[in-house]
């Protein structure tokens, strides 16, 4: 098809499409850069990752559950010991084990007090689970299918500041709800999410009630409406994409009910998704001029799926995946290409994904794009070999240059622009982190080789002289790490 | 404004060109007053999530007020019971350094206050707040940067801005030029190397180039200040206590560098109080003690620049007044804006007050705005930074020619 390698175009199929390249990387898709990404997106089991070792999302909540509940326990025998010297405790802890909105640093010293070394449970599986994306992003051939379970990671972003159990569910919610569904249907991606533990606890959808339901005629609690928005204005329709406040307060009834088992359910495996039948809100609910006759949780997955095909998510699914992909205000022919592909296949996001590969404008757009802090330090990585055990060493990084792993600030995840993610302060501290990273590389070999391994003929002049010119080894990869080739995408 | 340390390769001036513009028909000096000429210092606040605006600022005169906002109501007796300010609001109990600036005349509340968006989106909601347009997707430039843009260059150089943490607020992003900092635990790469790197972005990235140069612009600075390690440390994200007053003594201290920059924008996270917000004391009110402890960190770090300062923080919009399901408000519409500084004309709640009756209410369920938070954004920019009317309706708030500047916000 092309006239001959292409060596800018090999690049871009590491940097724009993938997480940069590993050393032999560039000559495997040197001849075919498109064919090259398009093949790895046709491999079986794309996406998916093997699970030694990681648990489920209702066994870490179950190990969650348990530690708790001995905490509690020990909290409790302590007070009765120290009872006699001090009259009772004004501030008693709650005394349930189930899901609290406590963040890990409330329920520290009564930890430290009580297990000095181990970790929390929480701390442990999330650790287990960040080294298990991190290993797969490593490994990864271009990183392309990586990059896109990040995306849709971030489309649908919890975060672990939200309490412990989300900092126990946050790497197992991205491997059961993200990772099966990055080459599927968007709907089943879709309907995944939103039942998944850690998104309902994460947008309050285990605390709303029905107020017509039999929970909520009885205690009088109500509606909770932050799923159902951000199901509306992040997930599907898009912000402009013509709903109501009464589509908004419609969707939070038909999902209500939509919850979690807590620790000793007796109607569901513990830390499980649970339909509660009682908190759902009865009777015939009309979102976006549709009625939902459903009875139970069918009504809330059939609300989704007509969300799913709705025009208005294949243009703010298109919008998304062009300006992570390609630009910030990216080309109008790409995004109407991507929509078109979305709708005509009702929401294959293979097809999707292959037709944004495919398509020239992906190829010829100028790399304005900066790589985010996560891209920016596993390329770092894969350039140069740098192996590690240690998931701090890698969240550690991305901390330092405001990407927390699974913590953006908000449901609408972390910024996707090139003015967040080049500021000044940003690239100070890119500086930095490239001076640490390149005095850490061992056994790379000449840095012009390390160059080699990432842009190969593609590297600018001023670049290969910038490194043959520095004065050490390390200030040579810390050169390369910083230089455009390396940052920009 | 000059380069503190000389960069021999790239200066600062040649890396800046072209990304500033000035306009001298925008501008009024500031007439001299009786202590000479005022350096003035202008501090934006987002909190981001929606601040209930009735459980910081709670409006205890009014009937409808315990009974609509229930549990989340400060209470006017009792423990945790609202700062008095002026009979008809009180402050929550988690501000005693506001309150203690109210009564010196250095702070004021403005209340029932919304910009121009009226859904409840947050993310389109701040949009609007901090891009100063008046609808949703303009995410080009903050209304505070191109204010910065108007404003006469300093010694030969543009007004640089100051934004706080990794990226910088869009309040803050522009054509100005801008200086981000941030707490942080890395070791610093050194000079060598940053020279280097900037002599490679001269060459194939200009873009980069200016921020870089920047970033390490801010550093020196902060280090020049005396800013030691144990206060570049990181003490908490912006939703905690101790990192908002971390931030806040950052940036107090390079605001009073004499060289550093004179505008300054930070973002606080957390406000969006969905369940548990509590009233008097819980999750609302610790948010607040943060605010607060920040308002002090300014205070005791700007030092002889107090006097000239207006600090101004803000939401994208309130809550519901009646509470939820879940013992907390969702997205709602009027809130309240906090100024603070030796610059503020305050110890009043300026406020047309819209009552709670159920048909009073903003679709039968918020706080109704009566004041356009632009023109206090507006008046705050004109008495501080001498910015004239028709720039500001046009440049910074374009579009917004109708909403006058708020008069006597700024002590004349």
């Amino acid at each position: 098809m092309a006239p001959g390698p292409d060596p800018y175009a090999a690049m871009t199929a590491f940097n724009r499409f993938g997480l940069g390249a590993k050393p032999g990387d560039l000559a495997l898709a040197a001849s075919d850069p498109r064919g090259f990404l398009l093949e790895e997106l046709r491999a079986p089991n794309a996406g998916s990752i093997p699970s030694d070792g990681l648990q489920t999302t209702p066994q870490a909540l179950q190990m969650f559950f348990a530690e708790q509940q001995q905490l509690r326990i020990a909290r409790e025998t302590a007070a009765a010991i120290a009872a006699p010297l001090a009259m009772a405790s004004a501030n008693a802890s709650p005394t349930d084990a189930k899901l609290t909105d406590t963040k890990p640093a409330d329920a520290k010293p009564a930890e430290a007090k009580l297990k000095p070394q181990e970790p929390p449970a929480e701390q442990k599986l999330f650790r287990a689970q960040a080294m298990a994306r991190f290993n797969a992003q490593l490994k990864a051939g271009s990183g392309l299918v990586e990059r896109l379970v990040a995306f849709w990671s971030n489309h649908f972003a919890v975060s672990v500041a939200k309490g412990q159990a989300l900092r126990a569910t946050a790497g197992a919610f991205e491997r059961e709800a993200i990772r099966p569904h990055v080459l599927g249907k968007f709907a089943d991606l879709l309907i995944a999410v939103e039942s998944h533990p850690a998104m309902i606890f994460y947008l309050d959808n285990q605390r709303s009630i029905g107020p017509g339901s039999n929970a909520g005629r009885f205690d009088g609690k109500g509606l909770n409406e932050n799923l159902a928005r951000e199901i509306l204005e992040l997930h599907t329709l898009g912000v402009d994409g013509g709903y109501a406040q009464s589509d908004v307060t419609t969707l939070a009834r038909i999902i209500t009910g939509w919850s979690i088992a807590e620790a000793g359910s007796e109607t569901g495996e513990p830390g499980a998704f649970l339909f509660k039948a009682n908190w759902h809100e009865p009777g015939v609910h009309n979102l976006l001029g549709k009625n939902y006759p459903q009875t139970g949780r069918q009504q809330g997955e059939a609300a989704l799926r007509d969300l799913a095909r709705h025009p208005a998510t294949a243009r703010h699914i298109a919008t998304k995946l062009a300006r992570h992909f390609v630009a910030d205000a990216p080309p109008q022919d790409l995004v109407d290409a991507l929509a078109k592909a979305f709708r005509d296949s009702d929401g294959d996001l293979a097809v999707v994904s292959a037709a944004l590969v495919a398509h020239d404008r992906a190829w010829s757009a100028p790399p304005t794009k900066i790589r985010d802090p996560n891209e920016f330090v596993i390329a770092a990585m894969r350039a140069t070999g740098f192996q590690t055990n240690d998931p701090g060493q890698i969240w550690g990084v991305m901390n330092s240059l405001g990407m927390p792993l699974w913590q953006p600030a908000g449901p609408n995840g972390y910024a996707d622009t090139t003015a967040v993610w080049a500021s000044p302060e940003q690239m100070k501290l890119r500086l930095d982190v490239s001076w640490q990273m390149a005095q850490r590389a061992r056994d790379v070999g000449p840095p012009l080789g390390v160059l080699d391994t990432v842009c190969g003929l593609a590297a600018s002049r001023e670049t290969r002289d910038a490194l043959s010119h520095a004065e050490s080894r390390p200030q040579a990869l810390a050169l390369l790490f910083m230089s455009p080739e390396f940052q920009r995408r | 404004m000059r380069l503190l340390v000389p960069a021999p390769i790239l200066s600062r001036r040649a890396a800046l060109q072209g990304l500033s513009v000035s306009f001298a028909a925008a501008f009024t000096p500031k007439p001299l007053s009786a202590a000479g000429a005022r350096d003035p210092r202008v501090v934006v606040i987002i909190l981001r999530g929606a601040l209930d605006g009735l459980t910081a600022v709670a409006p205890v005169g009014d009937p409808d007020y315990a009974l609509l906002h229930g549990a989340l109501a400060l209470p006017a007796v009792g423990d945790h019971a609202g700062l008095p300010l002026d009979g008809f609001f009180a402050l929550n109990p988690a501000m005693p350094v506001f309150a203690r600036l109210y009564k010196e005349k250095r702070a004021l509340v403005a209340h029932a206050v919304a910009t121009s968006y009226r859904e409840r989106s947050h993310f389109d909601g701040q949009d609007v707040l901090e891009s100063g347009y008046p609808g949703p997707n303009r995410t080009d430039s903050g209304w505070l940067n191109r204010a910065i843009a108007l404003l006469p260059a300093a010694g030969g150089a543009p007004q640089r801005g100051l934004g706080l943490g990794v990226t910088a607020p869009l309040v803050m992003r522009g054509p100005a030029p801008v200086l981000g900092w941030a707490p942080q635990g890395l070791p610093s790469a050194g000079d060598a190397l940053a020279m280097r790197a900037l002599d490679l972005y001269a060459h194939r990235d200009p873009a980069l180039a200016a921020a870089l140069q920047a970033g390490l612009d801010t550093e020196k600075m902060a280090t020049q200040g005396g800013m030691s390690d144990e206060a570049k440390k990181n003490k908490g994200g912006m939703d905690s206590p101790g990192g908002m007053r971390q931030a806040a003594a950052g940036a107090a201290r390079l605001l009073a560098a004499p060289e550093g920059p004179r505008v300054a924008a930070l973002a606080f996270d957390g406000w969006d109080t969905h369940q548990n917000e509590g009233a008097g004391t819980g999750q609302l009110a610790t948010r607040l003690s943060g605010l607060d402890g920040a308002f002090e960190e300014f205070e005791k770090g700007l030092g002889e620049r107090w006097k000239d300062t207006t600090i101004v923080a803000i939401s994208e919009f309130g809550r519901t007044v009646r509470i939820n399901g879940t013992n907390g408000s969702d997205h709602g519409t009027g809130t309240v804006a906090f100024l603070a500084g030796g610059a503020v004309a305050g110890g009043r709640v300026v406020a047309n007050w819209p009552g709670l009756k159920a048909d009073q209410l903003y679709q039968g369920r918020d706080l109704a705005p009566t004041t356009d938070l632009r023109s206090v954004l507006k008046g705050v920019l004109a008495d501080q930074l001498g910015i004239r009317a028709p720039a500001l309706g046009e440049k910074v708030f374009p579009d917004s020619a109708g909403v006058a500047p708020m008069k006597g916000l700024v002590q004349a």
